[in-house]
């Protein structure tokens, strides 16, 4: 824990890009989030966009975006509409093409879009302080000067770091390749939560089990054993889960792949946090403290 | 003695799990290779037994397997979903809990009415906010789901008084506005029915009406003062057809022709027969997925898993051999048993619909699951290397590794309640089964595993 000052200037160049694209760019938000109607037509045969556009103002609805999603197919969004217009637009374009059908519709309206985003800010909040709750409870036999809510507090920072490790890196893939963020980005994060947590649980629970048995040593060195007896679980347990995460990524469905790819980035990140973020933290509170 | 109560309890759970976990017995071949399967769909299981006949039926595989299918949700089986806002504020306070439920039953009527299987209709209380979600499992089409569901369908006939005629022409305005309402509607109808009408100005698809016995009189008595003028029916406020009725109609029957399509005289019949909802409703979320993306996506995921679990699999026996063989026998049981509680619920709670959010919950705790038994494995390890002996080394390594396995799966289970408390669907979904899948890689963990280690010989001493 010599070098925790290292770790804490790496850890912060990490997430420095994501947070100055937070700022810059925001976030790539999909309708789950914003609210807006998808949909997505099918032609016989390929059309121009701007006419397509011009045909579907006609119809008395603001076009923000048609991108192509086949030979023939074109995904249009706009803001929300209701079933009227999207009635009316297939009307139009009925009479405009020969053969048009209407493929997918999605229609999001924008209370059910905010609704989306405060619930999921929510749950991350909710379930932070829980935990640092649950954590000041469950170490609370830890001898003194230490204090269980100091391993609440810094296990919870140290998933902040992952968080907004995740988050930062699909701001920049969000302006750079266009992904969005839809719900299942939201289920990612929870995962990611989830597992910094345990990681960050196990190295802490064995920081606990060694400090009564060794009272004349330093906090630090304690830390430092701990992470020594705990290294090869985190290892093997972080290896078997970006296995099945890699197969996923290389096997699995398009629908699913961003998922994948910020369920790995968490979890790594997650694997890499809980030594050098929560124990780093944990021992520089305690040996600020002077113990 | 306790251990072997505990085998004992392993292998009759997993027993259960396996049979709940067959795939239906009808689905499989009448013959493989030269083996005769038929005798296992033969429904007839009924034994001679001291000269009366036992029906030994409910015990046939037939029975027990493919009655708990894996229910699939929207994004992985394709459909449409729709949320429905009412607009509760011409509604006493009182009512509205009734307003709701009416409004619910209204639509699921017109739902199974356009004949949609499995389809789900729930209304929800969000505060203030009364919403009725509708699930169309293959359901492509969602512009015509939420042109049936979301009309109010009041129908209305209304007359034209005989002063209307010279006001309109006085102000300009259209003689429709003037209608007035004659008290007849769409609640007095017996049934509603598509026909085709012959040739001419009302040829194509109409809508067939027949009122009850009250409807037919009021509107016997309606048509009999309106002789020689218009009638117009409203829909929602707006005229669909104005005929000029040419003589009284007796009998209760009518027909509207409007300018319908097959699909929305279909519509329209089915809103009539399903009767008008008691508030006005609007669409706040419709969302269409395709079943071919939800196909593709099931298919590459399973065996995407299954890849990734062999590796897992694989990986633990390189690493940790006969423990790994040993843990992933475990793991094999574990995922039985939560595959078998997703199918039946335990019948404590419905049936798990599984959603590619609720796969990603599953994976997550098979990771958990695999991190339970590699916590033991390196504590083991470690008591072992301290000089400990077989038996002694396998408890002190579990009951070690207890606290860390306790603390990180609770936390988990915080952080899945809260999600289940304030997530939207595909998060309650996530948080279901991971939940599920924490709770049974407690019991995989601590009992499963232990239970198998304490019968290897070098663990006895």
């Amino acid at each position: 824990m010599g070098k925790k000052w290292w770790f804490f200037i790496l850890s912060t160049i990490i997430i420095i890009p994501g947070i100055i694209s937070l700022f810059v760019y925001g976030l790539n938000l999909g309708i789950d989030f914003t609210g807006g109607a998808l949909l997505e037509y099918n032609f016989q045969q390929p059309v121009d966009k701007e006419q397509l556009k011009e045909n579907i103002k006609s119809a008395n609805v603001d076009v923000s975006v048609i991108t192509n999603s086949g030979p023939s197919t074109y995904i249009v969004k706009t803001k929300p509409i209701n079933q009227n217009q999207i009635n009316k637009i297939k009307e139009v374009l009925s009479q405009k093409y020969p053969k048009v059908s209407e493929e997918r519709v999605e229609n999001i309206g924008p209370s059910i879009g905010a609704e989306t985003t405060k619930n999921a800010f929510i749950a991350v909040v909710v379930a932070s302080i829980m935990i640092i709750l649950y954590l000041a409870i469950s170490f609370r036999k830890v001898p003194k000067p230490a204090s269980s809510w100091r391993f609440g507090i810094t296990a919870v920072a140290a998933l902040l770091h992952d968080v907004l490790l995740v988050v930062g890196v699909f701001s920049i893939l969000g302006h750079f390749l266009n992904v969005e963020i839809d719900v299942l980005f939201v289920t990612a994060i929870l995962t990611v939560i989830g597992f910094s947590v345990h990681d960050t649980i196990v190295v802490f629970d064995r920081i606990r089990e060694n400090l009564p048995k060794n009272l004349s040593k330093s906090f630090t060195e304690i830390a430092n054993i701990s992470i020594t007896q705990t290294l090869a679980r985190s290892l093997n347990t972080s290896l078997t889960v970006i296995l099945v995460l890699l197969a996923m990524l290389l096997f699995g469905g398009d629908s699913i792949r961003w998922f994948i790819v910020a369920l790995l980035i968490g979890i790594i990140s997650g694997t890499y946090s809980s030594i050098f973020n929560a124990t780093a933290l944990l021992v520089a509170w305690e040996e600020k403290l002077g113990h | 003695m306790k251990s072997r109560f505990a085998l004992w309890s392993i292998v009759v759970f997993t027993l259960v799990a396996i049979i709940v976990n067959l795939p239906s017995v009808n689905n499989l071949p009448n013959q493989v290779g030269g083996l005769n399967l038929r005798f296992l769909k033969n429904n007839n299981l009924i034994i001679p037994f001291f000269g009366r006949n036992l029906d030994l039926n409910f015990l046939s595989p037939v029975n027990l397997t493919g009655k708990f299918p894996i229910k699939l949700g929207l994004d992985l089986q394709g459909g449409t979903e729709l949320i429905l806002q009412t607009d509760m504020s011409k509604i006493n306070a009182a009512d509205r809990d009734n307003a709701l439920e009416s409004a619910r039953q209204v639509i699921e009527r017109r739902v199974n009415l356009y004949g949609v299987s499995e389809s789900v209709v729930q209304s929800s209380k969000l505060g203030e906010q009364r919403r009725i979600l509708v699930e169309l499992p293959g359901v492509k089409d969602s512009s015509s789901a939420a042109n049936l569901v979301g009309k109010t369908a009041l129908l209305e006939f209304r007359e034209i008084p005989a002063s209307a005629a010279a006001e309109a022409s006085k102000s300009g305005i259209p003689i429709l506005a003037f209608a007035q309402p004659t008290g007849l509607t769409g609640a007095d109808l017996k049934k509603a029915s598509v026909t085709f009408g012959g040739s001419g100005a009302k040829s194509g698809p109409q809508v067939s009406i027949e009122f009850t016995d009250i409807g037919a009189q009021k509107f016997g008595e309606i048509t009999k003062r309106n002789v020689g003028k218009p009638l117009a029916i409203f829909l929602d406020g707006s005229p669909i057809e104005v005929p000029i009725v040419e003589s009284e109609i007796l009998g209760g029957r009518a027909q509207i022709s409007g300018n319908f399509t097959a699909q929305t005289a279909k519509e329209l019949s089915i809103q009539l027969n399903a009767g008008a909802l008691p508030v006005p409703i609007e669409i706040i979320k419709q969302q269409s997925i395709g079943a071919a993306l939800g196909n593709e996506s099931v298919q590459k995921s399973l065996l995407a898993g299954f890849i990734g679990i062999t590796t897992v699999a694989i990986f633990m026996v390189a690493y940790y051999g006969i423990y790994g063989l040993l843990a992933d026998l475990a793991l094999i049981i574990y995922s039985l048993l939560v595959l078998a509680i997703f199918r039946t619920g335990l019948f404590l709670i419905p049936p798990v619909t599984l959603t590619l959010a609720g796969i990603a919950g599953f994976i997550l705790s098979i990771g958990m699951a695999v991190d339970a038994n590699i916590l033991t494995f390196e504590r083991m390890k470690e008591e072992l290397r301290s000089g400990k002996t077989g038996k002694l080394a396998l408890e002190t390594g579990f009951n070690r590794a207890w606290t860390s396995i306790r603390d990180s799966n609770v936390s988990s289970l915080i952080t899945a309640t809260i999600l289940y408390m304030f997530g939207t669907s595909v998060v309650k979904g996530f948080a279901l089964t991971l939940a599920i899948g924490v709770l049974v890689s407690m019991f995989s963990a601590i009992v499963v595993t232990r239970t198998i280690l304490r019968m290897l010989p070098r663990f006895k001493r």
